[in-house]
């Protein structure tokens, strides 16, 4: 992939990621057919919605990467993963603010809030694993993928757990124990991804045993040589 | 004249079901169309061909709360015969046909049978009245209804002493709505109240809306609207209406017991599992209006229906 490639492929990632944002605003001034009768509920779903698909997006960034051999592909999991973070915040945002009417009775919100997460299983796993989100983008940034080394390809396993709390509670959420079509497509997407990973570590063990002192993965690049 | 399970009946007399629906349907185009000024006409007048009612009669117990635009009425329903999202009902329901339409009248009644919805309507005077829909999901409307008493039509039935409840039937026609390929839940969708509740003075059967003929999306052309239960209780395009001594079926409550009781009467003390039910979002404001009430006991109809379950322990009872 040329660098040319790169450049106009980020281009239309964030035209894309930045496009439901979009929509919402033009909705909420009347254009595009407006938010409909009950607007909180329509900004909740659609930021729900395009922070889970932009979450498992992410997650189908590796995967990718392995199989297709084009290396460069990691420079597009930071802002998926950013922007999938913005709108799962937004959704909360939402969720306390309008929902729950923080903005205008904060005493009687925060109850209801507190109460939510505390007694509530869909917004307890929610709310989990948006926090769980939290140091994941915190430490995104190049500098702190420096400094934490070996720990920040640990740290962000954490993401799986994430899109699995995410899928949980969208699959919690719905009113009927039947109306599961879209929760369990997500559940699917998780498993294909989840198979790859687990087939790429177990291929990835066997050839660090068979071949103890050759390196399993090409340098990458303005990567100093380790010998 | 024939009985109607006679064993003896030859195949080749009876006529078909869908050739005996085109054969009415052609008569009503027609008779739309002024080729045919047939008695079919007169009959069909209770719902105005023009869509309006005329001599609506104002019920003086209408709620003084802004009603909520015909627009929003008619766009954000749930009506799963149609599809479960809020809109899928204004997009899909323009398949349903409302005209021919009759009831069938079966169970603990002297006067079962199936009755033309022109018979059904005819003796009734349609009034206005504004009531408080609120949703089981935490939001509500305030919608000017038209059509006339439960108890008045029920009673035209002659339910026999044994009739302790009665239970509404949805049509399940697959092939005007779409939405019943999914088993979201159990079809038809079926409804039940207590023979107490569906004589109440504010059980209700809408036929209009605004002054206009019912939206196919609203449950045309007949439904009922129950005031202090969740919307859910309503049965919409009503095809069958059965009295029974024992307490019926309820779609809802057969999909999810444990949140969907059989009274599911508006209750701000009685959560559902999954949410609380202290406030609702009163629908119709824009993003940041603030639209949160506080929900009232039996949707604020209190005064008038708590008599109804008297003893009731209504945290069991849900």
């Amino acid at each position: 992939m040329t660098h040319r490639t790169v450049v106009i492929l980020k281009v239309a990632l964030w035209a894309a990621c930045l496009a439901p944002l979009g929509l919402l605003t033009l909705q909420a001034f009347g254009y595009a057919g407006g938010l409909g009768p009950n607007p909180p509920e329509k900004v909740l779903d659609v930021c729900g919605k395009t922070g889970l698909n932009l979450l498992v997006l992410t997650l189908c960034v590796s995967p990718i990467r392995r199989s297709t051999g084009i290396g460069r592909l990691v420079s597009f999991r930071r802002p998926l993963g950013l922007f999938a973070f913005f709108y799962l915040l937004l959704h909360f945002a939402t969720y306390a603010l309008l929902d729950r009417g923080l903005l205008w009775d904060a005493s009687t919100a925060l109850r209801t809030v507190a109460a939510d997460i505390a007694e509530r299983p869909y917004i307890t796993v929610g709310f989990t694993a948006l926090v769980l989100l939290v140091p994941l983008a915190v430490t995104s940034t190049r500098g702190m993928q420096r400094r934490l080394g070996r720990n920040w390809a640990k740290l962000h396993r954490l993401v799986y757990v994430c899109a699995v709390l995410g899928v949980v509670h969208y699959y919690w959420q719905v009113k009927s124990d039947l109306d599961f079509a879209e929760p369990l497509l997500y559940a699917f997407l998780l498993a294909v991804v989840f198979g790859e990973r687990i087939k790429h570590r177990l291929v990835h063990a066997k050839t660090a045993v068979a071949a103890p002192y050759q390196r399993v993965q090409p340098p990458q690049a303005g990567e100093k040589p380790s010998h | 004249m024939r009985k109607r399970f006679d064993a003896n009946i030859k195949p080749s007399e009876i006529t078909p079901e869908s050739v005996f629906l085109k054969r009415r349907a052609l008569l009503t185009t027609a008779v739309a169309a002024g080729l045919v000024p047939s008695i079919m006409s007169c009959e069909a007048a209770t719902l105005p061909a023009s869509g309006e009612f005329t001599d609506v009669e104002k019920w003086p117990g209408s709620t003084t709360e802004k009603p909520n635009t015909f627009e929003q009425i008619t766009t954000y329903n749930n009506f799963y015969e149609f599809g479960t999202g809020k809109g899928d009902p204004a997009e899909n329901a323009h398949r349903l046909k409302t005209s021919p339409w009759s009831v069938e009248v079966t169970g603990e009644a002297a006067r079962t049978g199936t009755y033309a919805l022109e018979d059904i309507l005819k003796p009734h005077a349609i009034e206005e009245r504004i009531y408080r829909l609120r949703c089981v999901e935490a939001w509500s409307m305030v919608i000017p209804w038209n059509g006339f008493p439960l108890a008045d039509l029920l009673k035209r039935f002659e339910p026999t002493s044994r009739a302790k409840y009665v239970q509404f039937f949805t049509l399940n026609d697959r092939t005007q709505m779409p939405g019943l390929r999914y088993p979201v839940l159990e079809w038809p969708y079926r409804e039940g109240l207590t023979m107490a509740e569906a004589m109440h003075p504010l059980s209700f059967v809408a036929v209009g809306v605004y002054g206009k003929v019912l939206p196919n999306q609203n449950g045309a052309p007949l439904r009922t609207v129950i005031p202090w239960k969740y919307g859910f209780k309503s049965a919409k395009s009503i095809v069958r209406i059965h009295f029974l001594e024992t307490q019926p079926e309820t779609s809802w409550n057969m999909a999810a017991p444990q949140e969907y009781g059989f009274y599911s009467n508006v209750n701000p003390e009685v959560d559902h599992p999954r949410w609380s039910q202290a406030r609702e979002r009163r629908l119709g404001g824009n993003l940041f209006s603030a639209s949160l009430i506080p929900t009232q006991m039996f949707n604020g109809y209190a005064e008038e229906v708590a008599s109804l379950y008297t003893g009731l322990d209504l945290r069991k009872n849900y």
